[in-house]
């Protein structure tokens, strides 16, 4: 049997010329739907990825009791003197515990690709934010000056955005502002972020010395049960503690869902229409050869290898569909940079992730299309009547 | 002679809509080891049909086809599918190759359904190509061949797995006089050296010439005349 499905594979294959044109016209739906499906996927793996990496286990971030982002957080001064005091805080060479309270405003920005008006988070910060970020350095320029109007830009907010160009001098709001550096965090989400002055934010926006989160680095990631244990027996404070890593996590994960959720609906609408592509393709296919497969029927071969001869095919038809959409959505999109709304309501900048899984599901779509759509002409294949080796 | 089919009372009859349309009813007929059947009629006479009852690619209304004590007609479409690779050779008018493999390889088909070894099929391929004079010929397509060429490569097929019965269909209906004879001659060489039974329908009389059985159906009935 295996030597009959072979050769009915192979006369089959032989024979796509004949039919090139209805043959590319699949291949290529089933690239558009293998495509938009990576698409998709690229977007969403790139921004889970880009979340995930940001953030320490070792960092608790605090947060108003109920808030779910930094955004509708409000808390004190007050708050986080109390949490400096807390087991399991670190300190610094000099004994300082390593404590940082952070305000977080929404600019508008503009973006370079589209010209078009985007959240971004302009982030006040106090002397110790920096060293609670990995792989934090400042790579052109300098730092700002506390009191100043000057601010930092991270990576990405430069190449995306228009206007944070050294030494540019930008208006956000209502306030002018001098860059005076751009800083790296390892390609973190921190790197969507614009940092100042958090005494000089607080005054511009009038928010007297409120802050919205506390960041503190503990001994270790264990002791961040100490630190709950601690909140929740002080009856002054009413925080949610979470180590930075979790906190990222759970902002990747709403986001990349709504992306797979609007991908693969996308791709599987698609997938029905090349689906129709691929049906007619076949039975095209089938009944082109209908001499041939009769003649091979008349010889001895069997139907069921005419059948299996005809779902080989469509299934070949739709993996070259599906690896021509992974190559060309690898070629075009994976690495590219691009920005989308957080958790936090302000763009994330992300690069696209073209990954070994995401190509793996766009191959097995390709394989379940080309699958589903040769059952039918595959049984007409195999009941082809014999008589039809008598055609002209 | 040993009577290799037998067929008793067969009919065939089609129904289209309301119309039941007789080809033939009640045929009787045996067919020896070796002979050389030509058969002729008017269209529409049920020529073809017969050819397609003895080579079990279509079943008849009633009565029996009986191949070497095999009931050819009751066998299963499995059983049957087997049945013609291992004793049936089909020879087509408009030869039926499978124009994207070469001739040797379209030769080669009915041994794929065998358990010889790849070179055994190749020896085979080769000899069949050989007996029928087209072995230089073995690795062109078949739109690289002339028709007579074609036809030999369709001979060749179909004598490759050494069945007993060659099914020739209007063999020379698509050639000219001197390829026809040609053909006819290959056949009658396979009858002959090979004790090959043929039977041919064909219309042309010049071809039922080289048979040494020539039968004429008409009406649902065979008239058998005298080979020349």
């Amino acid at each position: 049997m295996f030597s009959q499905t072979l050769a009915v594979t192979m006369i089959n294959l032989r024979s796509i010329p004949q039919r090139w044109a209805l043959s590319l016209a699949t291949i290529f739906s089933i690239a558009l739907v293998v495509a938009v499906l990576l698409g998709f996927l690229a977007m969403a793996n790139g921004f889970r990825a880009t979340l995930s990496s940001t953030g320490s286990d070792d960092v608790a971030v605090m947060l108003r009791g109920g808030s779910q982002a930094e955004l509708n957080s409000g808390l004190s001064r007050d708050d986080q003197r109390i949490v400096a005091e807390a087991p399991g805080i670190a300190r610094d060479a000099a004994g300082e515990p390593i404590v940082s309270g952070e305000l977080y405003v929404i600019v508008d920005g503009i973006k370079r690709s589209s010209r078009t008006e985007a959240n971004l988070p302009l982030r006040g910060v106090g002397p110790l934010a920096a060293t609670l970020r990995a792989d934090y350095q400042i790579v052109e320029g300098r730092a700002f000056e506390p009191g100043s109007n000057e601010l930092v830009v991270g990576q990405s907010v430069q190449r995306e955005f228009s206007g944070f160009d050294l030494g540019q001098v930008i208006r956000l709001g209502t306030n002018e502002w001098v860059v005076v550096g751009v800083f790296s965090t390892g390609g973190s989400v921190f790197e969507s972020e614009i940092w100042a002055d958090i005494g000089t934010i607080q005054n511009l926006y009038q928010r007297g010395t409120a802050i919205q989160s506390i960041r503190a680095r503990m001994t270790s990631a264990d002791a961040i049960e100490g630190l709950e244990a601690f909140i929740e027996n002080e009856p002054r404070l009413n925080l949610d503690v979470t180590n930075e890593a979790e906190y990222y996590a759970d902002q990747a994960g709403g986001t990349s869902d709504l992306i797979m959720f609007l991908g693969w609906p996308l791709a599987i609408a698609m997938a029905i229409g090349a689906l129709a592509g691929a049906w007619n393709t076949m039975y095209s296919s089938v009944d082109t050869r209908m001499k041939e497969i009769a003649t091979l029927r008349a010889i001895g071969f069997a139907g069921s290898s005419a059948a299996i001869g005809t779902m080989v095919e469509s299934m070949i038809l739709a993996v070259i569909g599906g690896l021509v959409g992974a190559v060309a959505v690898f070629l075009i999109f994976d690495g590219i940079s691009a920005s989308t709304l957080g958790g936090g309501f302000t763009q994330v900048v992300f690069s696209f992730a073209v990954t070994a899984d995401a190509i793996i599901n766009g191959i097995v779509l390709a394989l379940i299309i080309g699958f589903a759509g040769s059952i039918f002409p595959a049984i007409r294949a195999a009941r082809i009547p014999l008589l039809a080796v008598h055609r002209a | 002679m040993t009577a290799l089919y037998t067929l008793t009372d067969l009919s065939k009859k089609y129904t289209r809509g309301k119309e039941t349309l007789t080809i033939f009813e009640e045929l009787n007929m045996t067919i020896d080891q070796g002979d050389f059947i030509s058969i002729m009629g008017p269209s529409g006479s049920g020529k073809t049909t017969l050819l397609n009852l003895l080579g079990g690619i279509d079943r008849p209304s009633s009565g029996a086809v009986d191949c070497e004590g095999v009931r050819v007609d009751k066998l299963s479409e499995g059983k049957l599918a087997k049945w013609r690779s291992a004793h049936v050779g089909f020879i087509f008018q408009f030869y039926n190759l499978m124009p994207m493999l070469s001739a040797a390889q379209n030769v080669e088909l009915p041994l794929l359904l065998t358990s010889l070894s790849s070179k055994e099929r190749k020896k085979r391929v080769e000899t069949a190509l050989d007996i029928v004079g087209i072995l230089d010929r073995k690795g062109h397509r078949p739109a690289q061949l002339s028709g007579g060429q074609q036809q030999r490569v369709g001979i060749a097929r179909a004598v490759v797995a050494d069945p007993k019965v060659l099914l020739c269909d209007e063999p020379t209906g698509d050639l000219d006089r001197a390829t026809a004879d040609e053909v006819l001659e290959t056949l009658q060489l396979l009858n002959r050296e090979l004790n090959k039974t043929i039977v041919m329908v064909t219309h042309d009389p010049a071809a039922a010439g080289y048979a040494s059985r020539q039968l004429h159906l008409d009406k649902g009935r065979f008239v058998e005349r005298e080979a020349v």
